[in-house]
């Protein structure tokens, strides 16, 4: 028996970052709002404080800000020969769960992708050639121009600790001078920099790269954003990502958005209120609401104006599958458009080992501080002859020297026993990473779709991934990996320990929980799920948020832009959907 | 009529506020809608939800379980419910238990209900409150009786007690003090009733005025801080008006941030005063008379305690992420303890169980951010405790007697 409730002018499943976001701008229109978080209540007052959230086995070994796999988790397989197995252990990514989402354990790396990143395809076939066989990458049917105002309101509201490096199309000495333009400074000045940051940019500029410090939701000083809400400043804790700050410290949507939020009459967030579906009107061209089960087993219906699925990725492909919306996606005709190009990031790194007069002190860290050059990143350098479009950027990032994480030895080493021991002993205050962070282009192969097979606790088909990384990010990579190490080297340690990217892709190790595609926006419903505004092609009334709007993967980690695309919908709603609800454009 | 220095834009909830103007210059129809908004503006000022709301579903029925160390007495109904409430009260009985602390029938309330106050009260501001009260949902709901013992349980002690403790007093501004103050003396005294936890209390629950008065005393288990210089203390003479303004309005200022008790009051209360009934009190707190006998400030100390080792290392790794190093705090949110009050009291009550327990700041508007101090008792011993506190209150400047491992018990306790 499902019992109807009263209808909300809207409805938002998932209440991370996105979830937050449409909240906060949306209540602001005066509009009545209900978030559903499949998750419990937890914020840094009430549950994340600075005497427990130093705690490597509760958090980090023990998962428990992460998603709880018996309920529901996906099914693997590197290509569609393979029969696909359930992720039984979460390792590759750590998607969140509980208010906030994976926005309360990220590291805070905040940034903007370049302006040639949103239009991948057009650009690149014009400099280069026609794309390589099997790649479906895409232009985003949105520029960097009109998210730029949606950029810099996010950074407002983090705080974000960084440099510009192009205000207005003046480079700024210190900055990113390849990054796009940005209509002012970084709100807070970068985070106070240690040893080993200032070691890598020092031969960075040596080899005439261009470093600057990376851009960090961590507070470099005190901040009061536009909401009134207020961080504190670092105390370089190095328990970041993986964690949740206990000093207010790491911009999260519960240090930013929610202690505004909650005190708006026109909001409602319900906790435990796990999404099953989405409800479509009877002539299918509108989301009716949402059907969602209590911790009792109650299912409840809540019928809304708009629907909003601010879900993680793998769970808003999930619900578009299992609700018939769209065309799934069928990679032997590459017809069909959801769960079409699932892409990931290709990371690599270089460890220098340094002598023990080299105190690098890796306990004071930050999720984001750090120095980076971006001269590798994108279309930034001439591919010519290289084999791989896109880039990532190398950074030396000093975020933690948790112990039982972080111990790098060198080449060599025994596994365990006194070697380790000993290894460990000698190398973990006298050890620098520097790490590379690439872009993961579409490729035919690389889909989402339903699970045959297995089911979830609610009954419902499995997502399936299929993922592999291709020519073009092991090219792309070695590539990226070659310059590291030649800045390694001329950081003049002991030794280097290399980190390719080597084999299949494996979802055990951890890598990093930058999943993105599966809903991708674009400018035709032939080629995408969404529209530039995150809204259906098939629903007008149903808009998704996050990192599945990413055609393919660019070599910057994904939170910015993913907050940014929100900004710019829930601009859409405001400004244009409320005065004429309809399709915001024609297909 | 209105004081010069109000700004304009202040006019209107000035005029909600100025019950020391001669009778005929407010409404006297007392169902006027602004008599009522006074009403309310008035009974939020004397924080009679504090006390007079047990379930939030029910506001101002009362029955809510008050301890004093004579037993626990309930608040009463006053929802106009005619059984169990004010129903058939007339605005006569209301300004008789206000200005005596009498009831219809002439027995004496007790003095946990504040007309020790709430006499200087005037005839005016008394019936807008009674006015808004009346407005209220009846609510039938019966009010325990005292656990009082013998004799306490009979009303007719109060006699006794009111003439050694109760003075019927009459509101009348004091010469020589500007119309500002004046007004922050009738409501910090009169409706306001702050020295009701911030001075301590004789053998008979009663007030210590005099010398004694706002030098800090007990509620509800905590501390409430001396208000003016005391021993250590330096109560509120380090701080500005507006320190005090917009402590009162916002749950915070550049020293601190409100807790405990205080909290309730300010989201219950203050947080609704007018700026300039908020500056008022301001210009009267920041001015109470320095009764300190002698300048003690900086004796009987333990400076020994600033370098204990266990004290410096327990701040270190697991205060000063947020207090700072040298106790600096984070302005407006993290408080400051190099000079701050409550950690220099003689009384170490709330220091402690701010340690033991943490706490929480109260979220305004202006600072939506709820602030919390993490509890500690799980995760410092006794001994850890005290060192730590004997740190805080002798290092960065600051002076403070000795704490001891029987305080930190005793509050382990719940004692």
């Amino acid at each position: 028996m499902v019992k109807i409730l009263p209808r909300r002018e809207v409805v938002i499943v998932g209440f991370g970052w996105t979830g937050a976001i449409l909240a906060e701008q949306l209540t602001a229109e005066g509009l009545d709002v209900v978030a559903l978080e499949r998750g419990v209540w937890r914020d840094t007052s009430t549950e994340y404080a600075v005497t427990n959230i130093q705690d490597e086995v509760r958090y980090r070994y023990r998962d428990e800000l992460f998603e709880d796999l018996s309920r529901e988790t996906l099914t693997f397989r590197n290509d569609i020969s393979q029969t696909a197995l359930p992720m039984r252990m979460l390792g590759s990514f750590l998607p969140g769960t509980n208010v906030g989402g994976a926005g309360v354990h990220w590291n805070g790396q905040t940034w903007r992708f370049l302006p040639s990143d949103f239009v991948a395809k057009s650009h690149n076939e014009e400099r280069y050639g026609p794309l390589a066989d099997g790649m479906t990458v895409q232009d985003w049917g949105i520029t960097y121009d009109e998210l730029e105002p949606h950029y810099t309101r996010f950074e407002d509201l983090c705080g974000i600790s960084g440099k510009a490096g192009n205000i207005n199309g003046q480079i700024q000495e210190g900055g990113n001078p390849f990054e796009g333009w940005r209509s002012k400074e970084y709100p807070n000045p970068p985070l106070e920099m240690v040893l080993a940051p200032k070691m890598f940019a020092k031969a960075a500029t040596e080899l005439g790269y261009k470093p600057f410090p990376g851009p960090a939701a961590n507070m470099s000083q005190a901040y009061t954003n536009p909401l009134g809400v207020q961080m504190a400043p670092c105390t370089y804790c190095g328990f970041c990502e993986k964690y949740a700050c206990g000093n207010y410290s790491k911009a999260t949507p519960a240090t930013t958005i929610i202690p505004a939020l909650m005190q708006r009459e026109n909001f409602e967030l319900r906790t435990e209120a796990m999404v099953l579906r989405v409800i479509k009107s009877p002539d299918g061209k509108r989301a009716e609401g949402v059907e969602y089960i209590t911790p009792e087993g109650e299912i409840l219906h809540q019928p809304a104006d708009i629907v909003i699925l601010a879900a993680y990725i793998t769970h808003n492909v999930h619900l578009m599958l299992t609700s018939g919306i769209g065309t799934p996606y069928d990679p032997r005709t590459g017809q069909g458009v959801v769960g079409k190009n699932y892409a990931y990031q290709c990371v690599s790194g270089v460890i220098v080992f340094f002598d023990e007069d080299t105190h690098i002190n890796p306990y004071v860290g930050a999720g984001a501080l750090g120095m980076v050059v971006d001269n590798f990143n994108g279309d930034n350098f001439d591919h010519t002859g290289l084999g791989f479009i896109g880039g990532g950027y190398i950074g030396q990032w000093q975020t933690n020297g948790r112990p039982m994480e972080s111990h790098p030895v060198p080449e060599g080493t025994p596994k365990f026993g006194a070697g380790w021991k000993k290894a460990v002993r000698e190398s973990y205050g006298h050890t620098v990473g520097i790490g590379t962070h690439g872009a993961v282009m579409s490729h035919r192969g690389n889909y989402l779709d339903l699970d045959p097979t297995y089911t979830d606790a609610y009954g419902r088909p499995l997502l399936r991934m299929t993922f592999d990384f291709t020519d073009n990010e092991f090219n792309m990579s070695n590539y990226l990996t070659d310059r590291a190490v030649e800045i390694a080297k001329a950081m003049g340690g002991r030794e280097i320990r290399e980190g390719r990217r080597k084999g299949h892709y494996s979802i055990v190790p951890y890598q990093s929980t930058h999943n993105t595609g599966g809903t991708i926006m674009g400018s035709n419903p032939r080629e995408s799920v969404i529209n530039k505004y995150q809204q259906s092609w098939d629903l007008e009334n149903l808009f998704l948020t996050g990192a599945g709007a990413f055609p393919q993967n660019p070599g910057y980690n994904p939170t910015g832009t993913v907050a940014a695309l929100a900004y710019h919908t829930a601009d859409a709603i405001r400004n244009i959907y409320l005065k004429s609800p309809g399709p915001l454009v024609q297909a | 009529m209105i004081h010069p220095n109000f700004p304009k834009a202040a006019i209107v909830a000035a005029l909600t506020a100025l019950p020391i103007l001669p009778a005929h210059a407010v409404a006297q129809d007392k169902n006027t809608y602004s008599t009522i908004e006074r009403g309310l503006y008035l009974t939020r000022a004397g924080d009679c939800a504090a006390c007079h709301t047990s379930d939030p579903e029910k506001p101002y029925a009362g029955n809510y379980p008050l301890a004093t160390p004579f037993g626990t007495i309930h608040s009463s109904n006053l929802t106009p419910d005619d059984a169990t409430g004010l129903g058939k009260w007339t605005a006569d009985d209301f300004y008789k238990a206000m200005n005596e602390g009498k009831r219809p029938d002439g027995s004496g309330l007790y003095p946990a209900f504040p007309y020790t106050h709430f006499t200087l009260v005037t005839r005016e501001d008394s019936e807008a409150i009674f006015a808004y009260l009346k407005t209220l949902e009846p609510v039938s709901q019966k009010v325990e009786k005292p656990g009082f013992p013998f004799p306490l349980n009979e009303r007719v002690v109060m006699k006794g007690w009111n003439a050694l403790n109760f003075d019927d007093r009459k509101f009348t501004p004091v010469d020589g003090k500007s119309a500002e103050w004046n007004r922050g003396y009738y409501l910090a005294e009169g409706l306001g009733h702050c020295a009701m936890c911030h001075s301590p209390k004789n053998m008979l629950g009663a007030e210590e005025n005099g010398a004694a008065a706002y030098t800090g005393g007990m509620a509800e288990g905590w501390f409430a801080p001396p208000l003016k210089a005391h021993g250590n203390a330096p109560g509120l003479s380090d701080w500005s008006k507006k320190d005090v303004s917009d402590y009162l309005k916002y749950g915070r200022n550049e020293q601190t941030a409100a807790f405990g008790p205080m909290a309730d009051v300010i989201s219950k209360s203050t947080r609704y005063l007018s700026d300039p009934d908020l500056e008022a009190l301001a210009a009267y707190l920041t001015d109470l008379p320095n009764t300190q006998e002698k300048d003690n400030t900086k004796t009987g100390s333990t400076q020994e305690a600033a370098s204990s080792d266990t004290g410096k290392l327990v701040y270190d790794t697991q205060c000063a992420a947020c207090h700072g190093a040298q106790g600096e705090g984070v302005k407006l949110q993290f408080a400051k303890l190099a000079g701050s009050n409550i950690v220099q009291s003689d009384n170490p009550t709330t220091l402690l169980r701010v340690i033991l327990e943490g706490t929480k700041a109260v979220p305004t508007a202006k600072y939506p951010t709820p602030h919390a101090m993490p509890a500690f008792n799980w995760k410092l011993k006794n001994d850890e405790v005290v060192a730590v506190a004997n740190y805080v209150r002798n290092a960065f400047g600051n002076s403070a007697p000795a704490v001891s491992s029987s305080d930190v018990e005793k509050l382990r306790q719940g004692s």
